[in-house]
């Protein structure tokens, strides 16, 4: 792999950008591999590259049904953050922070994440004692939190409606100054290119479609390509995990449910930072391009339509206008919706599983584009070593039996209120 | 926007509805005498099959009654209604 640098965009330049290599290889299957991914998503990707670059296990293939990142990695919102009470979740979403900080020097491909802050809103005195108690809880180890007043929310978020005749009033805010966004196609594909220097071969539209087993331990999968043979199978397919689970088998504690997004035609820079007003089930932030870029809720029932239903769209938006009138006349472009799995404590599962050789990584819910880095980095560790480490140890799938859930609102098992 | 043919009350609107999961879960009769691994399956896993599910709606903005429904989650199709509770339930 040549490396991307400011002398190779000037000599490609000069060849009028008509020389630059392909990023990644597209090889044949082979038959048989010493592990073997599960979907192409930033999930997948990364925990192939850690195999490779953690583990030394080179001899790795990535299967995805379509193409690389057109899962629910190329359809979020691309929030990334830390700001967890649980301290599982804490524990391991920092680390994933961190890790996404070093992450465009550790690939060489710039990832471009923007640590514009994230602003939480609250509206409620209740909410208010819940978001300062969370926000102490990061400031006890270690993690950037701060508190706003309305005053400064008027400085650092001009656009916002700070009215009181709002029918919920702001009464403030927290603020993570470390998080931001990233670009969802840089990083699948800056995973599967150095994923892919490393010798991973990512295969494109090659469907798994079942799980050779014996004696209770994984032996091959079978593929829309032909069967492939291999001792550890790692399974990252956001939205579809319960139909892949049950090849091997196996029942998750998951529903899949939608959630949507949207973004309006481009505008002149007016909103430098992430607004997420839970009350009102709404986020807001504006896109490099210029796009104001709103999400809302999940639509609240089982489907895998990746269709939203129009009656979130209006009420999201009711609530979008309503804190920030000024985009009240924006057209909205485009529109879609993922299968988001769900899990019934609201956290996700990185974990062995009954079946021998067979791990599964999934039920990221809403929250999993920021997960990328520590996910493949934790699921690449418990792969190899055939045990967790200690970072998703509390993640495991016996959590659901032995009691120890880790939820991090307290909804109850409702996956669709968490 | 989903639309429920509700059998009181006809065609109405995904808005005026509250999903209630999955109706293919039913409680264990003697809750006592199951180990962890059965009550948890009971409390947390899920089919979720992508296609023909049965579900609860409850018909809050209209005859208040809880409906079972039979949905297919990939086209949004409504296959078939009927009120909860009554002996059709799981006879297929
Ligand atoms: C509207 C929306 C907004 C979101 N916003 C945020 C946000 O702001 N911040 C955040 O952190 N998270 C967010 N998320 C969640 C986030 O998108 C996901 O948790 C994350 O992208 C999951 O990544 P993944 O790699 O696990 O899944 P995916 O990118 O979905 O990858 C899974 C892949 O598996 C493939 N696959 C499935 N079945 C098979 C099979 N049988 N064989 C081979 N391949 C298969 C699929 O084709 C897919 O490419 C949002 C999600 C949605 C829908
Ligand atoms: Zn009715």
């Amino acid at each position: 792999m040549r490396g991307y640098s400011l002398a190779a965009i000037l000599r490609h330049g000069l060849r009028r950008n008509l020389t630059w290599p392909e990023a990644i290889r597209h090889p044949e299957p082979k038959s048989r591999y010493d592990a073997v991914i599960v979907g192409g998503g930033g999930h997948g990707l990364a925990t192939a590259y850690y195999l490779a670059s953690m583990h030394g296990i080179t001899d790795v293939a990535v299967l995805e049904r379509g193409w690389i990142g057109g899962g629910n990695t190329g359809r979020n919102t691309t929030i990334v953050r830390s700001n967890y009470g649980q301290p599982a979740n804490s524990a391991f979403y920092e680390h994933s922070l961190k890790l996404w900080e070093g992450l465009s020097d550790e690939l060489n491909f710039n990832v471009m994440l923007s640590q514009r802050g994230l602003i939480n809103t609250f509206h409620t005195a209740a909410d208010r004692e819940a978001w300062i108690r969370r926000y102490n809880f990061m400031r006890l180890r270690g993690i950037d939190a701060e508190l706003l007043s309305r005053e400064d929310l008027a400085e650092r978020v001009p656009a916002m409606n700070l009215s009181t005749d709002l029918r919920l009033p702001v009464l403030g805010a927290v603020l993570q100054p470390r998080a931001g966004v990233a670009h969802h196609d840089a990083v699948a594909w800056g995973y599967a290119r150095a994923a892919d220097a490393k010798g991973v071969d990512i295969i494109q539209n090659c469907e798994v479609t079942g799980f050779a087993r014996e004696a209770g331990r994984v032996v091959a999968v079978e593929t829309s390509r032909g069967r492939i043979d291999t001792g550890k199978v790692g399974i990252c397919v956001a939205g579809s995990s319960s139909e892949v689970a049950r090849m091997a088998g196996i029942r998750l504690p998951i529903e899949t449910h939608l959630l949507q997004a949207l973004v309006s035609e481009p505008v002149k820079p007016f909103l430098d930072v992430v607004v997420s007003a839970g009350d009102y089930g709404m986020y807001i932030s504006q896109t490099d391009k210029g796009e104001v870029l709103i999400g809302g809720p999940l639509d609240g029932y089982n489907s895998y339509s990746q269709r939203g239903s129009p009656a979130t769209i209006e009420r999201v938006l009711a609530s979008a206008v309503e804190l920030f009138p000024a985009i009240s006349r924006l057209r909205m472009m485009r529109h879609w919706a993922g299968a988001n799995d769900m899990t019934m404590d609201g956290s996700p599962i990185i974990s062995r599983t009954p079946v021998e050789g067979l791990y599964f990584n999934g039920g990221w819910c809403y929250g999993g584009f920021k997960a990328t880095p520590a996910s493949g980095w934790t699921f690449a560790y418990t792969m190899a070593e055939d045990r967790p480490h200690p970072l998703n140890e509390p993640f495991t799938l016996e959590r659901f039996e032995s009691g120890h859930l880790i939820s991090e609102r307290g909804a109850g098992r409702l996956p669709g209120l968490h | 926007m989903l639309t429920i043919p509700c059998p009181h009350c006809g065609d109405r609107a995904e808005t005026e509805f509250v999903y209630g999961g999955d109706a293919g879960v039913s409680r264990p009769a003697d809750p006592a005498a199951l180990g962890d691994a059965e009550w948890s399956a009971y409390l947390y896993l899920r089919d979720n099959p992508r296609g023909r599910h049965s579900e609860y709606w409850y018909h809050r903005s209209g005859c208040r009654r809880w409906l079972q429904v039979e949905r297919d989650t990939l086209t949004h199709r409504v296959l078939a209604t009927s009120f909860a509770g009554y002996p059709k339930r799981g006879s297929e």
